[in-house]
């Protein structure tokens, strides 16, 4: 598979991920490198293989629904970029 | 001197008061300012709390409540969450994060007296096997400074190879622990999948993520192990089993041990002279009471195009959460909100991130899910089978941990491909969750050669054993690189 320019400005803006302009070859270079070793796993039918999600044959793991962790907030948002009356800041989003 | 000594010395001269936690700390922490910078393994070093946590422990073995890791110093890779200390996992995205919180690992040996030197340099988001990616620059390998430690716990193993403390922590994604720790001559473990707890260390691609103990012997990450390993109710795919006592199985004989050697690590790609080592390393096995039987592990070939669609996939979605919201960095004067999630994350993250974010986005969009993601987890479930019927008839699978010895500073950061394939015997045993070790068992061009050992799950104990036994009869992880002996 070879990407091109635009799939990989469409990707960067799934992953919300800005890129310099210049990069753009570099990306898809060797984005189209990594996806043709990938592809090696086309040579391999797995018609009639279940896809294996995780290594340990295991349920999930249930709890009571009780509190386990106390309110920290004041503690968490030390480390925020921009914090005010408790609430995280971001650039206005409703006009 | 005191780096000479491992953990289990250090122990026992601790326990007959020979010398107290404060001078063994103080030793290290001088090694520390005298080589740290030069090998750039660490990211922080946290000095003053270490001889806090030192006169601590020493304090704790006077009213006689020391355990056998009580007063021994250690350090963490810079990807577990330590209160009050930065926590960068190697990337600028969180080079202004001070952890509000202890990992499970960290609590656990913190509870256990041992004093925490400092934060080890790593390839960012772990994601590398040269600790090229790192924000913080390359670490260099302590048996030759132009040659790379591998990755991503290049810190730990080079501070573990230098003896700049006697025990690091490491995370092993694909190879993270063992690749390093084979190109630096230390012991590496891999534990079990769900063996060591998560909480708190910074995800990458958690179905494959594992923290383990990066020393000098099996021995000593025997004794670590017995800290670490254990059920955590605060990490959803904690393993609920008991933990054994791992030094208690170490002097268990080789006799009629089942060694599988995979033929398919031992194909092209792999070089003659470290397939000589391991041919060598094979042999004394041999003369220990082993028995050396030929498996095929058919779909291995396959586990790095597997893991590079497995591992992005989930590393994408781990990292959705850097967002320049709540912690880490945050771009300037954003214009609006996806403006500011976008730079955020484009400056904040390296281009080995960002590629695999990429390829992570990719594989899960709509129209290629099925091609990629589905039929990576398919190539999963193949690769896992191939050992457990391998499993049925040895005991033990031996190989290289890597094709080669340490490459050269800057020799593979251009072409991803090729330094995804350093990776090609380790990545197999993180896609199946089963536990590996590399022990060092020679040397080529002057340079360390890793063995590795792959268990059956949860079977730790015999690894460590089989381990132990070959490092009685060897002497190779006791050599040190002169400039640091």
């Amino acid at each position: 598979m070879s990407l091109q320019k635009e799939d990989v400005e469409k990707i960067a803006h799934l992953a919300r991920l800005a890129i310099d302009e210049a990069d753009i070859p570099d990306y898809a270079r060797n984005l189209s490198s990594i996806f043709r070793l990938i592809e090696e796993m086309d040579a391999v039918d797995t018609g009639a293989v279940t896809p294996m999600a995780h290594p340990l044959d295991m349920p999930q793991r249930l709890r009571d629904d009780a509190v386990s962790e106390e309110n920290q907030r004041e503690h968490f948002q030390q480390i925020a970029p921009q914090v005010e009356n408790g609430l995280y800041l971001v650039p206005q989003v409703i006009e | 001197m005191y780096h000479h000594k491992t953990i289990a010395e250090l122990s026992r001269g601790l326990a007959a008061g020979e010398y107290t936690s404060e001078q063994l700390t103080r030793h290290f922490l001088q090694r520390i300012e005298e080589h740290g910078a030069a090998l750039n393994c660490f990211i922080t070093v946290t000095a003053a709390e270490a001889l806090a946590q030192a006169r601590e422990a020493d304090q704790r073995r006077a009213r006689g409540e020391a355990g056998p890791l009580t007063g021994i110093p250690m350090v963490h890779k810079d990807i577990f969450c330590t209160d009050g200390v930065k926590t960068s996992c190697g990337s600028k995205m969180l080079d202004n994060f001070i952890a509000p919180y202890d990992a499970t690992v960290v609590h656990k040996l913190k509870d256990a007296g041992m004093p925490m030197l400092g934060k080890t340099n790593m390839d960012e988001f772990a994601m590398g096997s040269s600790n090229e990616t790192s924000f913080y620059g390359p670490v260099k390998n302590p048996w030759n400074t132009d040659t790379v430690p591998g990755g991503s716990s290049g810190g730990s193993a080079a501070v573990v190879a230098a003896r700049l403390a006697p025990f690091a922590t490491g995370t092993d994604t694909g190879g993270s622990i063992r690749q390093p720790a084979a190109l630096c001559g230390i012991t590496g473990l891999k534990p079990t999948y769900g063996r060591v707890s998560r909480f708190g260390m910074i995800a990458f691609a958690s179905s494959l993520d594992q923290g383990g103990p990066m020393t000098g012997n099996a021995e000593d990450a025997a004794l670590v192990l017995n800290v670490m390993a254990g059920f955590d109710a605060r990490d959803s795919t904690s393993a609920e089993r008991e933990v054994p006592d791992y030094s208690a199985g170490l002097a268990r004989p080789l006799d009629g041990l089942r060694i599988g050697l995979p033929r398919e690590y031992f194909g092209a790609g792999l070089n003659a002279e470290v397939a000589k080592v391991i041919e060598i390393a094979i042999e004394q096995y041999k003369q220990l009471g082993a028995e050396v039987i030929e498996i095929s592990l058919p779909n291995s070939k396959l586990s790095v195009p597997t893991y590079y669609v497995v591992a992005p996939a989930e590393c994408s979605s781990n990292l959705s959460r850097f967002d320049g919201v709540r912690f880490g960095y945050r771009c300037e004067a954003p214009k609006d909100l996806d403006d500011l999630y976008k730079r955020s994350r484009g400056e904040g993250f390296g281009a080995e991130v960002k590629r695999r974010i990429m390829i992570g986005t990719y594989a899960l969009s709509a129209g290629y899910y099925d091609a990629y993601y589905l039929q990576a987890q398919k190539m999963r479930h193949l690769i896992s089978d191939d050992f457990k019927q391998a499993f049925k008839n040895v005991d033990v699978v031996m190989g290289p941990t890597a094709p080669d010895v340490a490459f050269g500073l800057g020799a593979k950061s251009d072409d991803p491909v090729s330094m995804y394939l350093s990776d090609i015997y380790t990545i197999a045993a993180n896609l199946a969750g089963l536990p590996g070790m590399s022990i060092p068992a020679g040397f080529v061009n002057e340079m360390p050669v890793g063995l590795q050992l792959i268990g059956n799950y949860f079977d730790e104990v015999r690894l460590l054993n089989v381990a132990h036994k070959y490092q009685q009869a060897t002497d190779w992880h006791m050599r040190l690189p002169d400039a640091y002996a």
